[in-house]
């Protein structure tokens, strides 16, 4: 299984990045292969327009079963996102990605209907 | 000649002070009032006018048809991130398209065709003297500038530069209220005498300077021995050419829907510094 998280930093220590659209980096945690990969993703402060639905598209390529963030995606990113299926846990702003796998797996993230 | 009436802070009298502007002048000249603030136009609620016509106002967007070799070369071309590659489609985001066209005319196989999006709506009122001109966006659109270029447009093309514009700016110094002022011929902020107010006053000018747009100012509810704005305007080189006081009347009637200057001299005599201060800017004068 392949889990996403916001991440304001490349490892299990970093703080989940509140924000969606603008998260600073993509970490990706294989379960099956105790992999945690980071995608840099502080470019995406140049866009002015649209990127909820940049972070979204490259979300998408990476093809995750699960996403864990903070306040939760808009209805652009959404629209890509509906294409994946994938569920979204929010309410991990206050936590390190260690913190918010635990989180995730204890059930005690907000599923995100959308 | 096009005046805007701008702000910088939110709730300053733009809407008061374009409404009563154009009702005044209009006893004596013609006058177009437009309200460009689409996101909520109010300008109506103070004019007892006729409407006229109504038009519906569209901005272009590309559809995507599968006959698409899926290369990706829309999702490139677009500065927007309105047009998303997906393994199986071309997704377009409608609210984030600018209505540029790349996608659409670069696109090989011809796949993203322009098509009509309904923004909003157009009204237009007429009464003696006064043309009155107010466009509303549709819930859920997020982008106001196409429908103040249309609305724009439609000034353009149907009155006379020599009819005067006036425009009903939004507040703030974002991409609309660019819209709004970068084709008018001077600008006049409306301002309050509080530190929020001087603070957004400050971003109002400066983002007038940057358009290369003369600009004047108009304290509403001033207050006697009060001399924030005055202060700062004499200092900046800025004519100052109205004060409309702080009166308790005024909220009155504002509150009723009514405009000022009939029952109020000294708002009348304010409004005659306005004009004063606009013909002589027209033909060429300087403000003594």
């Amino acid at each position: 299984m392949k889990i996403i998280f916001t991440s304001k930093g490349k490892d299990w220590d970093s703080k989940i990045d509140p924000r969606f659209g603008r998260t600073e980096f993509i970490l990706t945690y294989d379960t099956e292969k105790d992999l945690l990969e980071n995608y840099d993703n502080s470019s995406v402060a140049e866009e002015a327009h649209g990127a909820g639905p940049r972070t979204a598209k490259i979300i998408y390529d990476l093809t995750p079963d699960v996403l864990i963030t903070g306040n939760g995606p808009g209805n652009n990113a959404i629209s890509v996102l509906n294409e994946l299926k994938m569920e979204i846990y929010t309410g991990a702003e206050n936590l390190s990605i260690k913190e918010a796998l635990e989180a995730y797996k204890k059930g005690t993230l907000n599923k995100f209907n959308n | 000649m096009k005046v805007a009436i701008a702000s910088g802070k939110g709730g300053t009298g733009k809407t008061t002070i374009s409404t009563n502007l154009s009702a005044y002048l209009a006893e004596k000249r013609s006058v177009v009032l437009a309200d460009l603030d689409v996101e909520e136009p109010n300008a109506k609620l103070f004019l007892d006018i006729e409407l006229a016509k109504s038009e519906i106002k569209y901005k272009m967007i590309p559809e995507w048809n599968e006959n698409c070799s899926l290369c990706g070369l829309c999702q490139e071309v677009c500065n927007f991130n309105a047009v998303i590659k997906l393994n199986t489609q071309i997704m377009v985001l409608p609210e984030l398209c600018h209505s540029c066209y790349a996608c659409s005319e670069l696109c090989p196989e011809n796949s993203l065709k322009m098509i009509p999006q309904k923004i909003g709506i157009m009204n237009i009122y007429k009464s003696d003297g006064l043309d009155f001109i107010e466009s509303k966006m549709d819930i859920g659109q997020e982008q106001a500038v196409p429908l103040i270029t249309k609305t724009k447009d439609y000034i353009k093309n149907n009155f006379d530069n020599k009819v005067l514009a006036i425009f009903d700016s939004p507040p703030g110094t974002s991409c609309p209220v660019i819209e709004v002022i970068k084709d008018c011929d001077l600008i006049l902020l409306v301002t309050e005498p509080t530190p929020f107010g001087l603070h957004d006053l400050k971003l109002a000018i400066e983002t007038a300077k940057q358009l290369h747009k003369p600009c004047a100012v108009i304290i509403n509810r001033a207050e006697q021995g009060n001399l924030l704005i005055n202060k700062f305007c004499a200092a900046e080189n800025i004519d100052i050419i109205a004060e409309i006081p702080n009166d308790r009347q005024i909220a009155t009637l504002y509150s009723g829907g009514q405009l000022l200057y009939n029952e109020l001299p000294e708002v009348k005599k304010q409004l005659q510094n306005i004009e004063d201060y606009i013909d002589l800017f027209n033909y060429g004068g300087s403000y003594a």
